[in-house]
């Protein structure tokens, strides 16, 4: 007795779903913890103490001579030899999160560092303290100016966390290897699996661009 | 934690860990070089007047770069047979990460030819060239000189890319590690010998860019 695919997606669908939803939270979770590290990565290669900044420079330079998938077996592998046992998914997780944080940093390092001194000095000479000036003046444009490549970076963060699968992370490929498994529909299954993830990450792009749309300055 | 570093099996097994950076290399370069030839040719389709060739070039750009790589490089080796095209696991990886690079750099040949002012080649087509001419002989070599920067950083995350060549059992530099780490439960030590191979390699590959961009540098 054989399936048709349409069949065969049909028992599956549950478990593409599930697939679909633990890939969008190992993604947000990601991007979010990633990106706030990411600031005070920034933060810290802009306004840091030479020490500090020697050390985030190191922190970053490493993280992104790295490929993502030795980030993820690492954080795996370690932590658990550590005696901290995170578990595929936290490992996994962080390991993103890590390698967000150092391309976020250096968004954010490029977009407050593009920023005219005269904008520094203007909120001086208006007696601004630098953490006024930093909220109300600098944060803002760069803000916008981050816009763009942090986009680019969510996207990134989707796509990597199919290296997740590799550590046993049960997100949208790991299930579809294992429907494939079952039913040695390769063909049919991964290019279902391609497309959800085209869904997923064009959709970013173009909610990406309606922000920015949204955010711009009037010129 | 009474964890303490012991290099020795890391060590015994440093030839596994080279052979496998020399094979991450290879495939690199054989890929990016393929890529290349692909993505000057997306970019000159991108550039060009005809509504077809902008939009087949577009439709590539846009869904390789949307697609996440290991979902390609698990398509062309278990699924690509389906469809009768059987290739052996290096050749599979060498066509994806070539596709794959040729998407992203034929953005950056894109973004490099539109820098190209006009006059260069009304110039060519003055003293009678060719359009293919014009191309190969102008304003190609124009472009590749402008776009170094940004075809050092493809290079690069390329270079890191091969490591998912481990997902199909390529003895690459990740797969090697991962071997070593399973065998000696060296953990640690694996994974930081590894990463830093890798972090050596980039800085590498970053410092010899530059030193070509400066030696290739226009006069100015």
């Amino acid at each position: 007795m054989s399936y048709t695919f349409l069949e065969q997606f049909w028992i599956a669908r549950y478990v593409i779903m599930n697939g679909l939803g633990m890939t969008v939270s190992i993604s947000l979770l990601a991007i979010l913890a990633g990106s706030i590290l990411g600031v005070f990565v920034g933060l810290a290669l802009v306004y840091g103490g030479a020490v500090l900044r020697l050390t985030v420079r190191a922190y970053t330079d490493v993280i992104r001579g790295t490929p993502v998938l030795v980030l993820v077996l690492a954080s795996y592998y370690v932590s658990s030899a550590a005696g901290v046992d995170l578990g595929p998914f936290s490992a996994g997780v962080l390991a993103l999160a890590i390698f967000c944080s150092s391309h976020v940093g250096e968004i954010v390092r490029g977009a407050l560092q593009a920023i005219p001194k005269g904008q520094t000095e203007a909120a001086k000479a208006i007696g601004l303290t630098f953490t006024q000036t930093f909220t109300s003046v600098l944060w803002p444009q760069a803000m916008r100016q981050c816009l763009p490549s942090w986009v680019n970076t969510a996207a990134e963060m989707v796509k990597a966390s199919t290296l997740l699968s590799v550590i046993g992370v049960a997100e949208l490929l790991l299930r579809t290897q294992e429907i494939i498994s079952r039913n040695f529909m390769s063909l049919q299954f991964y290019f279902l699996a391609g497309a959800l993830y085209f869904i997923v990450n064009y959709g970013i792009e173009h909610f990406g661009k309606y922000v920015e749309r949204k955010t711009a300055l009037p010129s | 934690m009474g964890y303490t570093l012991n290099f020795a099996a890391v060590w015994r097994n440093f030839d596994f860990l080279l052979s496998g950076l020399a094979l991450s290399l290879g495939l690199a370069v054989v890929s990016i070089l393929i890529g290349a030839v692909i993505g000057l040719f997306a970019a000159f389709a991108l550039t060009s007047k005809n509504r077809y060739a902008i939009a087949s070039a577009q439709l590539y750009v846009t869904v390789i770069r949307n697609l996440p790589i290991l979902v390609l490089v698990l398509f062309a080796y278990f699924a690509m047979p389906q469809m009768g095209v059987r290739l052996d696991k290096m050749e599979s990886f060498v066509l994806v990460l070539s596709l794959y690079s040729g998407a992203y750099l034929a953005e950056v040949f894109r973004a490099g030819l539109l820098s190209i002012p006009k006059g260069l080649t009304e110039a060519g087509l003055a003293i009678g060239l060719t359009g293919m001419q014009i191309r190969s002989s102008i304003i190609a070599p124009l472009m590749l000189r402008n776009v170094l920067p940004s075809l050092s950083s493809t290079t690069i995350s390329l270079f890191k890319d091969t490591s998912l060549a481990a997902a199909i059992a390529v003895p690459e530099l990740t797969f090697a590690a991962r071997k070593i780490n399973v065998e000696s439960f060296r953990v640690v030590e694996t994974w930081m010998v590894t990463s830093g191979l890798y972090v050596a390699t980039c800085f590498l590959i970053a410092a010899s860019m530059r030193f070509v961009e400066g030696r290739l540098a226009l006069p100015r």
